[in-house]
């Protein structure tokens, strides 16, 4: 309850605080400090030193593994302002109000993870979704962003709609709210409600596909995160997109599945075809920030594996992905920020000129495509190895591990870029703190990768 | 009237918000349609929480059971109201810059 709170109060002070001042630094400075309240405050909530307690009539049940996942997603959070925070003004000048939306979004990213029953789950999405629609249009001269900002908008009302009908017919058939139930009563006075249920519960599937941009649910994911400012799709595509499949796991890890029959045949079709259209789509991209969107899509696919398998080693596993994944896509999208030209030619050459900044990308593409010794790789292990424990379903390991190793060319080109190409890859002014920044960040991309149990203990001790 | 007729018209109203959803083209009508989608799922539930109160209903004369529907019921009009403030910002800054509310606009990005 402690970061729902608090990140809501927070976002309100960030608010107030762009009235008492306009210098920027302050404001980032302020947001810093206002994160690490927040992770404290949730740490203090794990442990049980300071809890703010809601009687919520058990509306919020609040786990180990959800209040790590606020950790994370903090923690990832700090981060992204610590590095990109800057860059902020480079988009509008209404800076602290686009700290005070991200501080909304945590909130709601805060009730998602610790969500028990329908209602939460729908505050929790819209909480986290509405301020979203407006970072995506803050560039408000620019067109591309307008556009991007719309079909976010439209998409995810849209998506909503869907949920909200699931909801009403899992209610129906069910008589409460509850995310775990066995098998309705039978002594429901719908006649067939046999196909209510499936029904809803297919419309909840379709509506979280699409907030996590599973294929075929994926067509908005490239327009939105391409003609959103750099520094908001940061945000969007590593935060928002993991607390969306926690949501989506904690709403189909309960009797969810055993009720929908035939999510056998469905689930493993969606992670093929997202598998492959995010990495057959990503080998074909001119920019790399459109090559980052699909490459989200692809990664989308891996995290799936988590649904599929369901069991304890995919909990730690889709945790760990959670922060490799946030972790590295944060540091490339700080990068690219930086960068005059966002097509991978204009990455030719930036070894020479920026040294510092091509190897810490490259150790985060490389931990994008799950090269060992990075958290990446540890990542797609355990997603894999669960998938097998579960069901021995080795089929769909095979095709997973072939697209990844598809994925490993369009990551690789930007390394070559990089490295093996001429040029002189323009990037704005860069200070020796965002440096530091990078390189602090890459390390602890690697020590994630030699010990991935020094993020995981924290989900048992 | 039996439930089914309920449940008929309300996935009758829904799916006309689907349609319209994917056929207009002017981004005002497109958000009526979701809004349309959103009353019929308003609809459906106060239907399914009239109906499990009438079951409770028989058994304990005083029973709340189905208020919860209701309460979600306000909580999805506060939030469309949230959604239309944000969306017609959204369409109003579009306009702005295009004069135009057409939804092929959106084309632009594919390439």
């Amino acid at each position: 309850m402690n970061s729902i709170i608090v990140s809501a109060l927070l976002g309100v002070v960030m608010m107030f605080s762009g009235i008492f001042t306009t210098n920027k630094t302050a404001i980032k400075n302020v947001a810093i400090a206002g994160l690490l309240i927040l992770l404290f405050a949730n740490i203090a909530d794990t442990y049980g030193w300071y809890k703010i307690t809601v009687d919520a009539k058990g509306m919020l049940e609040f786990t180990r593994f959800g209040l790590l996942f606020n950790s994370i997603a903090i923690f990832s959070t700090l981060i992204y302002v610590i590095l990109s925070g800057s860059d902020f003004a480079k988009v509008g000048t209404y800076v602290a109000e686009y700290f005070a939306l991200i501080f909304f979004v945590l909130c709601g990213v805060s009730i998602l993870s610790c969500y028990n029953t329908l209602l939460m789950l729908f505050l929790g999405v819209e909480i986290m979704t509405i301020p979203l629609y407006i970072l995506a249009g803050t560039d408000k001269k620019n067109l591309k962003s307008n556009e991007a900002s719309l079909k976010y908008f439209l998409m995810g009302a849209f998506s909503t709609g869907i949920m909200l009908m699931g909801i009403a017919l899992i209610y129906g058939v069910n008589g409460n709210f509850g995310i775990a139930f066995d098998i309705p009563a039978p002594t429901s006075p719908i006649p067939n409600y046999g196909i209510l249920l499936p029904l809803g519960l297919l419309f909840m599937f379709v509506s979280m596909s699409f907030k996590v941009s599973a294929a075929p649910f994926h067509f908005w994911t490239p327009d939105v995160y391409d003609g959103t400012p750099a520094v908001f799709t940061s945000f969007m595509a590593t935060v928002v997109k993991a607390a969306g499949f926690i949501a989506f796991i904690k709403l189909f890890q309960t009797h969810y599945f055993q009720l929908l029959a035939s999510w056998k045949i469905i689930l493993p079709l969606v992670i093929i075809l997202t598998l492959f259209i995010g990495n057959i789509t990503a080998v074909f991209q001119q920019s790399v920030k459109r090559m980052l969107a699909y490459s989200s899509i692809a990664q989308a696919g891996f995290m799936l594996f988590a649904l599929y398998s369901n069991n304890d080693l995919s909990n730690e596993g889709i945790l760990l992905y959670a922060a490799a994944y946030s972790f590295a896509t944060i540091g490339i999208f700080s990068v690219l920020v930086k960068m005059k030209d966002y097509t991978f030619e204009g990455f030719n050459g930036l070894a020479k000129t920026q040294p510092v900044l091509a190897a810490t990308t490259t150790v985060f593409l490389l931990s994008l495509a799950g090269i060992p010794l990075t958290a990446g790789f540890f990542a797609k292990y355990f997603m894999l190895s669960s998938a097998i424990k579960q069901h021995n379903g080795f089929f769909m390991v095979i095709i997973a591990v072939l697209f990844a190793a598809v994925s490993v060319y369009y990551y690789f080109r930007v390394i070559q870029a990089m490295y093996f190409k001429q040029g002189d890859a323009e990037t704005t002014e860069i200070n020796g703190r965002f440096k530091l920044g990078l390189v602090l960040l890459a390390a602890l991309i690697i020590l994630l990768g030699v010990m991935p149990n020094m993020l995981l203990q924290y989900l048992y001790f | 009237m039996p439930i089914s007729n309920y449940i008929i018209f309300c996935l009758t109203l829904f799916t006309i918000g689907i349609i319209g959803v994917l056929v207009r083209r002017n981004a005002i009508i497109v958000f009526m349609c979701i809004e349309l989608m959103l009353n019929a799922v308003n609809l459906l539930l106060v239907a399914f929480s009239k109906m499990h109160n009438g079951v409770a209903y028989l058994s304990d004369k005083s029973s709340i059971v189905g208020a919860e529907a209701q309460v979600f019921v306000f909580f999805i009009m506060v939030v469309a109201a949230a959604e239309v403030s944000v969306g017609l910002a959204i369409i109003v800054m579009m306009y702005r810059n295009t004069h135009s509310v057409d939804i092929n606009f959106l084309n632009r990005l594919k390439n």
